[in-house]
């Protein structure tokens, strides 16, 4: 038993967390999510620079061939400055599906660009109504001549908009393939607005979109690689989690400490003394969950991963309720304010807990693993 | 034992009905059951239908123009309007400064202020909290002078809801700092087109603005605006703090609210199935429905207890927080029945007759705001860590 990083894990957090409280503060994260575009290009030059969209890139394409913790630890990093920059969805999801399914000129010249920073890939499965079922796929493919046609309908895709290409994963004659699709291909269109969390999303419209076959990842059914894809990213999304629940957690502590009523600080009232215990709590556990979806993440026995996962998701999607619940309620009147971190924490939380399924999805999907 | 309405209670209620259904309008009906934000021509109009009809001060007494109603009407009425659609009252004047005007003001103010707050002509709003005085109300700093026959007024009050549509504002303010807190406050009627008024907007983390920031500076208040006696005011501020904390519960707007979320869990699906029929989502929206049933009995066991004194004592604690409870878990359990859906947040299409290019159902647009809004229901008011601070000291007696 170990649960101590190494000097490079522990590096490599330094490096994360220098640059996010150096180059995004509040008042740039705001300028950030503000702006027409929603996010910022010299941020993710920044994260190019350092190295960290090499993370999840295999080393003959030049990259850090990291492994979860590694990703665990930089997306942890990330969420205490409530990124909004689509790492998530391109430096993790996508660069591990072109680096699990691309053929070598495929990824000879996605993964070059990505890792320098000029290519964003926003990773594009949801369907609507599909609540994250992960094979729910309705999109289609039909072979047609030396290619594909594409028609189907995408849903709630973060990044979309900022993206030079999309992940897209669609129904083929034998099972699920994804697609890589120009955003600029005639037929492909978006319907951009703001996530609630300050980060731009689309839906995504396919109709009869032309794709030639150096445009498909892989061959035959890639269902396999679409779960193990999904799973980095829940894993991924909660160590962000962990970032913005530390950084909720720290910030209603020190609101408590200088806030005074009655005469004293409202940290000395046993009450609130209580919940700030109870936030901790739920913070550990998350933490501890996280760890468990990190190591198991790469269990190759795709149930025994996915009920490891959904459990993590749940630990986790109640913890960002409850903390970010909490951490507005002790704040008080100032904690509905767009002014203070803890409304942003708690609309991250909020959304944290929407992706990828809530926790009530992951109870449903882990209580049906019990009497399997 | 009986938990039934009297027949007159029934046939009551059926005339309230009847109404709601001939004049509530559509468009602001359709809002309200949708969760879409309404504007100051909404409640007011709604207001002036209301008095049209006679109604306009359902909790006032007859002699001021009201309704004379018995505390059991008046939660027929909330109810039956809350499950019809309407608008809430705008508390501000009907609910908080006229009841303390109508027992402390004068002839004059009677005259002068109770007429345009009943007819919707004049709106109110509240200056009580202050930056360093929310919780702990009592240690706020807004100073008043006696300046011949004006006071001049220095100081800001703060989540001042509404305050941007009102023309006056009823304020506590500090005239003896040498007393102990309680006791040097007084309770002043301004103006809002007063000079040395500024509000200034804060935006919530829902991207409205819909609380404000009031600055006094050197706002000259004629004296006959001072509400009863000269550091009496903490008395009318908790006789006022009582009476906004009639119909509490909010047991009408959260059966409304229950019925919506069976409305969008019956067209979203879970495994091919509505997730109304969904096994864990159902026991979720189950518990809250039980939940409600339970706080509509206390809340009519505490009205039936105010039968004969109006003011509801501190049992009205447990309706605060059960009822903001409930409110916050209906709007939850929503965003969770819109799955991701709950995710995109478009302000310009959540507005009502939104016609853009937005790929979302109808009923997937405003529960995100709404959930996002309601966080200030344990906040305000008292915050529910007040509450139960009152039942421990005031019904347990620790």
């Amino acid at each position: 038993m170990d649960f101590t990083f190494t000097e490079e894990q522990n590096m490599l957090v330094d490096t994360a967390e220098r640059f996010v409280s150096k180059e995004y503060g509040f008042e740039t994260r705001n300028r950030i999510i503000g702006s027409e575009a929603g996010m910022s290009k010299a941020v993710w030059q920044g994260l190019a620079d350092l190295g960290l969209l090499a993370l999840l890139v295999p080393e003959e394409e030049g990259g850090l061939n990291a492994g979860p913790v590694e990703t665990m630890l930089v997306m942890s990093a990330l969420g205490k400055g409530l990124l909004v920059e689509p790492y998530l969805s391109s430096a993790v999801m996508s660069t591990r599906a072109i680096a699990a399914l691309a053929g070598a000129e495929q990824r000879a010249e996605w993964l070059e660009q990505m890792l320098a920073g000029t290519l964003i890939v926003a990773f594009a499965h949801d369907e609507h109504g599909a609540r994250h079922d992960p094979l729910a796929v309705e999109t289609r493919a039909v072979r047609i001549g030396d290619g594909y046609l594409l028609d189907g309908r995408k849903s709630v895709i973060r990044h979309a908009s900022q993206a030079g290409m999309l992940l897209i994963s669609a129904r083929v004659d034998d099972g699920i393939a994804l697609f890589a699709v120009d955003r600029d291909t005639p037929g492909v269109r978006l319907a951009t607005y703001p996530s609630v969390d300050g980060a731009r999303a689309a839906d995504v419209f396919l109709e009869q979109v032309y794709l030639p076959e150096s445009r498909r990842l892989g061959q035959g059914d890639s269902s396999d690689t679409l779960l193990a894809v999904l799973d980095t990213g829940l894993a991924a999304l909660c160590g962000e989690a962990l970032g913005v629940l530390q950084r909720s957690l720290d910030t209603t502590i020190e609101y408590a400490r200088t806030r005074k009523q009655f005469g004293v600080q409202i940290g000395k009232f046993q009450a609130l003394q209580h919940r700030m215990a109870d936030m901790l709590i739920h913070v550990e556990q998350a933490r501890s969950m996280t760890y468990l979806a990190a190591v198991r993440v790469l269990d190759n026995d795709a149930a025994r991963r996915a009920a490891a996962l959904s459990a993590a998701k749940v630990v986790v999607g109640e913890a960002c309720r409850f903390v970010g619940q909490q951490g507005v309620q002790i704040h008080g009147g100032m904690g509905v304010t767009d002014e203070l971190d803890i409304s942003h924490c708690f609309k991250r939380l909020f959304a944290i807990e929407k992706t990828f399924g809530s926790a009530l999805d992951h109870l449903d999907r882990y209580r049906r693993t019990l009497a399997a | 034992m009986d938990l039934n309405f009297t027949t007159e209670d029934q046939t009551f209620r059926e005339e309230v009905r009847s109404f709601l259904r001939d004049h509530l309008p559509s468009g602001v009906r359709h809002k309200v059951l949708n969760g879409t934000h309404l504007d100051r021509d909404d409640y007011l109009a709604w207001q002036r239908a209301l008095h049209a009809r006679g109604w306009g001060g359902p909790s006032w007494p007859a002699e001021f123009g009201g309704t004379g109603w018995t505390p059991v009407q008046q939660y027929i009425f909330d109810e039956a309007c809350a499950e019809a659609g309407a608008p809430r009252l705008v508390p501000f004047g009907l609910k908080m400064v006229a009841p303390v005007i109508m027992a402390f003001g004068n002839k004059a103010q009677h005259d002068r202020f109770l007429p345009p707050i009943l007819a919707g002509t004049e709106w109110w709003c509240q200056g009580y909290s202050e930056p360093g005085a929310g919780s702990d109300l009592a240690s706020l700093k807004t100073r008043a002078v006696r300046d011949g026959d004006h006071y001049v007024v220095n100081g800001q009050k703060t989540w001042t809801t509404l305050g941007q549509y009102a023309d006056w504002i009823f304020c506590l303010v500090r005239t003896d700092p040498e007393a102990k807190p309680q006791r040097g406050i007084s309770f002043l009627l301004i103006d809002m087109k007063s000079p040395g008024i500024t509000v200034r907007p804060i935006i919530t983390m829902d991207g409205l603005h819909e609380v404000n920031e009031v600055w006094l500076e050197d706002v000259r208040v004629p004296a006959e605006n001072l509400i009863g006696e000269e550091n009496k005011g903490w008395t009318y501020a908790k006789f006022l703090l009582g009476h906004e904390r009639t119909n509490i519960a909010g047991i009408g707007i959260a059966k409304r609210e229950l019925a919506r979320l069976k409305r969008i869990a019956t067209c979203e699906t879970r495994h091919g199935q509505p997730l109304l029929q969904d096994p864990l989502f159902s026991a979720e929206v189950a518990r809250v429905e039980i939940d409600l049933m339970a706080l509509e009995i206390t809340n009519l066991r505490v009205l039936s207890a105010e039968a004969e004194n109006r003011a509801p004592g501190p049992e009205a604690s447990i309706l605060k927080i059960k009822g903001s409870e409930i409110q916050q878990r209906l709007l939850e359990l929503m965003t969770e029945a819109i799955g991701p859906q709950a995710l995109p947040f478009d302000r310009d299409a959540m507005a009502a007759g939104y016609q853009g290019d937005y790929p979302l159902a109808a009923y997937a647009r405003t529960p995100t705001w709404q959930y996002l809004n309601l966080r200030k229901l344990t906040i305000y008011g008292g915050s529910n860590e007040i509450q139960r601070n009152i039942i421990s000291q005031m019904i347990l007696g620790l």
